[in-house]
């Protein structure tokens, strides 16, 4: 059995005191103890920020990469073995600045991993500066006037983009974030986890008591479907005096991209034996590129070809059955 | 008149199936028993485009293009209009008789220089006999195959191989417009005196591309992984790719820029996958940030940089050698890594396969350049130019799951050990876990600023390249290739394609003066080869010769060696060396 204490690192987070980091890595922790997932049985990729440190302060398995590129590096792993679950977390600047266009990639693609994204709505690493979910008119060392440019809204634009699980949690809500991030690593697709989490040193009218006085979790809505795209849809605007956290929606119907390449029918492809061609592959490579000796033509062709009004029927499809078989022209 | 050699041009707009139908011709040769190189031109968009595709032919090997046009097919009045001036005495112009000939077209001055002119319904006879314009280039391979006195059956037998997945018909309807064109030839046959009869009991051998040469050569050497954004001239390897993915187990991504692709690349290569990035200049600009994330975490991949002329988007479908000093420095920081520039698609074959032991070996990315002139001409070689036998995959120090089993000490990913390789474990296994970062780190992998373990790390990382080096001195490695006689008036120093035309001026020239020149040819750049500085001294008088405006090569040598060269040849036009020009432009310096 796994526990929590399997997760322990000796390196201390670097996380100012009261983060919201603090209660993400808790609850990752939580969801895979609870599922038995081993260090090694998960590969955590992660980009630059506070936030992309967290495989450092747990006992894992992990690839902390460049800023924004965390979920190409993700998708290239899961690609090469598929066996391995991959989590990807990295801040909302990672997300939804420097690496957009991977996240609008990996959403329409729905590669088979857990995005965890820590949404702070501001840059903590480099010190405060406005990001792309900064509301408008934040001021910031980047913004001193305000911020002219409206926010991204996570869980609407996955929706946008045809996400197959799209979900808000909140690290006030110990529990029901380490539940949500469970119930992501089940999702057998890409998995938008968007964290509300406080940065308790650059944004401070995004704090504790901002969330805990608007959250509400969509679970306890009566009659809320999450597989309902209409419903879903104005859940994931809701934004102001009320805020949901929970799945928002959720579809298992669509195939992940790595169960649609037929290279990875037979297995992982780190899984596949490395080796060299055989003698028969070799000689299929090399009788594509060998120049090929005159065929002579049957009678029945030429008289096709010489009187071209005369009715022919339809030859069947693909390549004609020359004498010489592929592989023929191996030299001896 | 025999002749040892014709080159047939045939040139028209965009969209007329010059590529395809010259390849398919340089590959009806090849069947014929002769040797050809194929080599597509594309002009920049003038009134419509014009393009064209010259096949050098011979009974001999042919190592490069050469200037002189014996034959020139022209479908369009525009290919009469600037081809006419290459064509030999003797030579001849194949146009469409429908169009007529170009109202400025200085005809007699062709004529009394021994040029001619065939007019031939090339329009006319596809459509009336394979129903559509487009076949007219079938028609003319048939006139050129006619006038050289070459058996169509073997064009037959391309055409038949080519068209069968598009149905009888649009075979059939090819076969007639080729014979037409074989009938329509009848007329000139005596007047073209560049005969080139098919020579049937040859050996068989094989026609392809620096791309296709480089793909074989990665797949056979394991490469199963392949992501990259569609450039010119790199995007070749990836349709290769794509069109082989299934057969042999390889996951194919065109991603959504080559930031993504390198990226991905990264991962799989992380999880244990042969990965690589083929791309030109402009996608590698995109991928140098990656490029030193593969370097601090020693994860290995391959990128294939098939070069154009830049900067930005420069001449996309033209040729150059700028990118070398990029390729060696491109990315901050330091970190070890391996440059290698093939000269030849039997190169190109080896070079293929070698780059993904070299980087599993090493930790570290392998940068093979390539270039248009390399990645995009077709050679005719022996079946026995790509070595298979030769292939091996090595995987360096990769642990396996028995040697993790075993593993009593907690895992320790960048140990610091004497060759700077550290044991390699992929994800997976209970026994290896651990972070990889981007950011410096200890031997475990966790982040660390301690200055004493910076230098360590630097130091284990750079220590790989004196590895690098011996594999590049080695016994499979690059030395620098000495071609020609051991002493010579000159010696041409060259690096990556310029090899094919500069082995071609060297023979001219010892040709008609023995002992008069030889070639130093570098495959392996960086590391540089210990042995270039005792070869460099032991040359009389150097010349570089590089398609670059700065010398690169040049630049290098003196930074490596100390050495200065004797003089330089430059070209940054778009357009290959070729021979002649080499030949002519050593004339004018002496």
């Amino acid at each position: 059995m796994v526990s929590l204490k399997d997760f322990h690192s000796k390196t201390l987070p670097t996380w100012c005191k009261g983060c919201g980091n603090f209660a993400i890595l808790s609850a990752i922790k939580m969801a895979l103890a609870e599922r038995d997932i081993a260090p090694h049985e998960i590969l955590f990729v992660t980009g630059v920020g506070c936030g992309s440190k967290l495989p450092h302060y747990m006992r894992s398995t992990g690839f902390h990469t460049l800023h924004g590129r965390t979920l190409a590096v993700a998708t290239g792993a899961r690609l090469a073995n598929h066996d391995l679950p991959v989590m990807a977390v990295h801040g909302d600047g990672d997300s939804f600045n420097e690496g957009m266009n991977h996240f609008v990639q990996t959403v329409r693609r729905n590669v088979n991993l857990v995005d965890v994204v820590q949404d702070n709505r501001i840059y903590g690493l480099t010190k405060g500066q406005y990001s792309p979910t900064s509301e408008k008119g934040k001021r910031t060392p980047t913004s001193p006037q305000g911020s002219i440019e409206r926010p991204v809204n996570p869980p609407a634009l996955a929706m946008t983009l045809g996400a197959t699980f799209v979900s808000r949690g909140y690290s006030g809500e110990l529990q029901h974030l380490a539940w949500l991030i469970g119930q992501a690593l089940e999702h057998p697709g890409y998995a938008l986890v968007d964290v509300m989490q406080p940065c308790v040193t650059w944004n401070r009218s995004y704090a504790y008591a901002f969330y805990n006085d608007r959250v509400y979790k969509l679970q306890d809505e009566e009659g809320y479907d999450a597989k309902d795209r209409g419903a879903a849809w104005e859940k994931a605007q809701e934004w102001g005096e009320r805020i949901p956290i929970g799945i928002i929606y959720q579809d298992t119907s669509v195939p992940s991209y790595e169960e649609q390449v037929p290279a990875l029918e037979t297995g992982p492809l780190v899984k596949q034996p490395l080796k060299t061609l055989t003698a028969e592959q070799v000689g299929a490579l090399r009788a594509e590129i060998t120049g090929g000796r005159p065929i002579p033509r049957s009678e029945e062709e030429n008289r096709r070809i010489t009187e071209p009004s005369r009715a022919t029927k339809a030859a069947p499809p693909g390549q004609p059955q020359w004498p010489e078989e592929r592989g023929e022209a191996d030299p001896e | 008149m025999a002749t040892n050699e014709v080159t047939v041009r045939i040139g028209g707009e965009a969209g007329m199936g010059l590529e395809s139908s010259g390849a398919g011709f340089a590959k009806a040769l090849t069947g014929g028993g002769l040797y050809a190189f194929g080599l597509p031109d594309y002009y920049s968009r003038i009134r419509g485009g014009h393009n064209f595709f010259s096949i050098r032919v011979s009974p001999e090997p042919l190592i490069s293009h050469a200037e002189p046009v014996h034959l020139v097919l022209a479908l369009d009045a525009e290919t009469v209009r600037r081809h006419t001036d290459a064509v030999v005495p003797g030579g001849a112009v194949v146009y469409d008789e429908g169009n007529g000939l170009p109202e400025d077209l200085e005809r007699s001055e062709a004529e009394e220089r021994g040029v001619s002119f065939f007019p031939i319904p090339l329009t006319e006879l596809a459509e009336e006999k394979g129903g559509r314009a487009i076949m007219r280039n079938t028609v003319a391979f048939g006139v050129a195959a006619g006038l050289m006195g070459f058996d169509p059956a073997y064009l037959d037998r391309v055409i038949r191989d080519n068209f069968a997945p598009k149905g009888e018909k649009v075979v059939d309807a090819n076969l007639r417009v080729l014979e037409a064109g074989v009938e329509a030839s009848r007329e000139f046959e005596e007047a073209f005196p560049f005969k080139m009869e098919a020579v049937p009991d040859a050996p068989r051998r094989m026609i392809l591309n620096g791309n296709e040469a480089f793909a074989m050569g990665a797949l056979a050497g394991g490469c199963r992984f392949v992501a990259t954004y569609p450039m010119t001239p790199g995007s070749p390897v990836l349709h290769w790719f794509a069109a082989h993915a299934d057969e042999y187990g390889a996951v194919i991504k065109h991603t959504e820029s080559e930031i993504a692709a390198i990226n991905m690349a990264i991962g799989a290569g992380f999880q244990g996958a042969r990965a690589m990035c083929p791309t030109s200049g402009g996608g590698f600009s995109l991928m140098v940030e990656a490029l030193g994330l593969a370097g601090i975490t020693e994860v290995p991949v391959v990128i294939y940089n098939a070069q154009r002329p830049g900067p930005a988007t420069g001449l996309p479908t033209r040729t150059e050698q700028a990118d070398l000093l990029f390729m060696m420095h491109a990315s901050q920081g330091e970190f070890p890594r391996c440059v290698l520039a093939p000269g030849t698609v039997e190169a190109s074959f080896r070079v293929g396969w070698q780059a993904f032991n070299l980087a599993e070996r090493y930790q570290t990315p392998t940068l093979v350049m390539s270039d248009h002139y390399l990645a995009a001409a077709y050679r005719t070689v022996e079946m026995d130019a790509l070595d298979f036998d030769a292939v091996e995959i090595d995987r360096g120090e990769l642990l396996t799951k028995e040697e993790l089993d075993n593993l009593e000490e907690p895992y320790r990913r960048y140990r610091v050990t004497e060759s700077g390789v550290s044991p390699r474990a992929t994800p997976g296994h209970s026994n290896a876990v651990w972070v990889s970062t981007a950011n410096e780190h200890d031997e475990f992998g966790a982040v660390s600023e301690d200055a004493g373990n910076r230098t360590a790390q630097a130091d284990k990382r750079m220590r790989k390249m004196e590895g690098l080096r011996d594999e590049v001195d080695g016994p499979n490695g690059w030395p620098p290739a000495l071609y020609g006689p051991e002493e010579a008036d000159v010696t041409f120093v060259c690096w990556g394609s310029t090899y094919m035309p500069v082995q071609e001026a060297v023979d001219r020239l010892n040709g008609s003066q023995a002992g008069r020149a030889n070639m130093l040819h570098f495959t392996a750049l960086h590391p540089f080869p210990s042995e270039a500085e005792a070869a460099l001294e032991r040359a009389q008088r150097t010349i570089v010769i590089e398609g670059n405006a700065t010398g690169q090569l040049e630049t290098l040598i003196r930074a490596r060696t100390g050495l200065s060269v004797d003089g330089s040849m430059r070209k940054y036009d778009g357009r290959a060396f070729s021979p002649e020009y080499i030949v002519a432009n050593l004339d004018e310096e002496v």
